[in-house]
């Protein structure tokens, strides 16, 4: 592999890096938010 | 415009990660699940039309008829035009069901409602649903359970995020609305404006998923993949089958019976769980389990219903996707027959087994695409899924139509005592051994029903 294929893969990988956490994060945070909702709805069955 | 939509523009570089896929399918199916949290507004649009719950229901019930049909009717096409064409389509009906809904509820025609949420929205819903499903098989072809489990899991997860943010949402349109007070009812103008945002919020987060999804090219594999592990299995085919060849075997039939089975008997937990915990804990006329606690038995299930999405489905790469259904079904009887003979002994108890149905539930859904590749292949697979989710439309019109069939003829849910469950909870056994029968029954497919080679590569090219 040349040097600039070399470049090329890790700028890609770089890359992808950021896109994953990002993408992950928009449909990690709402989910998130609708787990812990209802876990507090849950946590009724207990202590009602 | 349209060339941008194609299946051929979306084809990954070297290098690309296959985990920016499941973000894109959650995204849709996050999107889509929220049809699952439409009790915050039932009770504004039962006020706001003056009318009955029955013909309010039926906006949401024909939405998931819908949804079977259009994804029968459309898997083909989704297969051939990619999942970035299934995606945007899917979003543009869904969100103007939202916008035709609202338009509906603000000049107070119901009819409106139902051509929005229930006939355009269903649409969107049943192309969404497929959308990602054959692209995830596709990246992962060593972890097809595991890919499929984590989108399957957003459409439960869609509920959770819409249920709240729908109270919230609707508290902000009309302050004399309290969504923390189950008495309170918010006004149809509130529910309007809901409709707009959502209709708006889905439309841009069904695109996020649109933009960033890639199908594979033809000779990518994961990195360390050896199809021939995959071989070793019998019931793991790597021949092709068509869609239209696939519902002429038995063994999709029988398939349909078992996600029929699988999804009528937890939908029976499902229909009545709030008043059925507190019927289980009756004595002498009053309920040991208050209304808030059975709110909260209500999420509990929501949380099993979604985490048995991915565990089960994540599992069945590890144990195969016939076996898994064994135990859905199987073990599923013997959990039956413990809560309709032993669940009123305690809470804890009775928890603890409706949990875990409610996972076999929720796992029936996401391990069945995964099913599907294992028996047909990943040719056709989208549109194969497509179809056999006519048996999800049916099982929703059986499972409440048996449950309430039961129930009514005791008395009312929420005045009843553990025994009058009894007869609905055995029947649902009796479905859940035909499902498991119907599992027993199910051999690889046929050779004479293999696309040729030859015809296969004609059909992709």
């Amino acid at each position: 592999m040349s040097e600039q294929q070399k470049d090329h893969t890790e700028n890609n990988k770089e890359n992808h890096t950021v896109g994953i956490a990002v993408s992950w994060g928009l449909v990690g945070i709402p989910l998130a938010y609708g787990l812990v909702e209802t876990v507090r709805r849950a946590a009724n069955l207990f202590v009602g | 415009m349209l060339d941008f939509l194609s299946r051929e523009r979306i084809v990954a570089r070297p290098g690309y990660s296959r985990w920016l896929i499941p973000p894109a399918a959650l995204a849709v199916h996050l999107s889509i699940g929220q049809v699952y949290a439409t009790s915050v507004y039932k009770s504004a649009l039962v006020q706001h039309f003056d009318t009955s719950l029955t013909r309010v229901g039926f906006v949401f019930s024909l939405a998931i008829v819908m949804l079977g049909l259009s994804a029968a009717l459309f898997g083909t096409w989704v297969d051939r035009n990619g999942p970035r064409a299934a995606m945007v389509v899917a979003a543009v009906f869904w969100s103007s069901g939202f916008l035709v809904a609202a338009l509906g509820i603000s000049s107070d025609q119901l009819w409106l409602v139902y051509l929005g949420y229930g006939v355009l929205g269903g649409i969107g819903l049943g192309i969404g649903y497929i959308s990602p499903v054959s692209t995830l098989i596709k990246w992962f072809p060593d972890r097809p359970g595991l890919a499929t489990g984590m989108a399957i899991m957003g459409f439960g997860g869609g509920a959770m995020v819409a249920s709240p943010l729908s109270g919230r949402l609707m508290a902000l349109y009309d302050s004399g609305y309290d969504s923390s007070d189950p008495g309170s009812v918010a006004s149809g103008g509130a529910v309007a404006a809901l409709f707009v945002t959502l209709g708006l919020v889905y439309l841009g987060f069904m695109l996020f998923g649109a933009l960033i999804v890639r199908v594979p090219a033809d000779d990518w594999a994961p990195e360390g993949y050896d199809p021939s592990e995959k071989k070793q299995n019998k019931m793991v085919t790597d021949a092709s089958v068509s869609a239209n060849t696939a519902i002429r075997t038995p063994q999709f039939w029988l398939l349909w019976t078992v996600l029929f089975c699988n999804v009528t008997a937890g939908i029976g937990i499902l229909e009545q769980a709030s008043p059925m915990i507190q019927d289980f804990f009756r004595e002498g006329g009053s309920s040991t389990v208050s209304a808030a606690a059975a709110g909260g038995f209500v999420g509990v299930l929501s949380i099993c219903n979604m985490a048995g999405r991915f565990v089960w489905s994540s599992t069945s790469d590890k144990i195969g996707r016939k076996p898994t259904y064994m135990v859905y079904l199987g073990v599923g009887v013997a959990l039956y027959l413990a809560l309709a003979l032993g669940g009123s002994t305690s809470i804890v108890l009775f928890v603890a087994l409706a949990g875990i149905i409610i996972s076999f539930y929720g796992g029936g859904f996401a391990t069945v695409p995964a099913y599907l590749r294992d028996l047909f292949g990943t040719y056709q697979v989208g549109a194969i899924h497509g179809r056999l989710l006519t048996a999800w439309s049916a099982a929703g019109v059986a499972g409440p139509l048996i449950i309430n069939a039961f129930l009514d003829a005791q008395g009312e849910p929420g005045k009843l005592v553990s025994g009058d469950y009894r007869p609905a909870l055995l029947t649902m056994v009796g479905v859940l051994v035909v499902g498991f029968l119907a599992n027993l029954a199910i051999r690889p497919v046929d050779e004479k029903y293999h696309e040729p080679e030859s015809e296969k590569k004609e059909a992709d090219a």
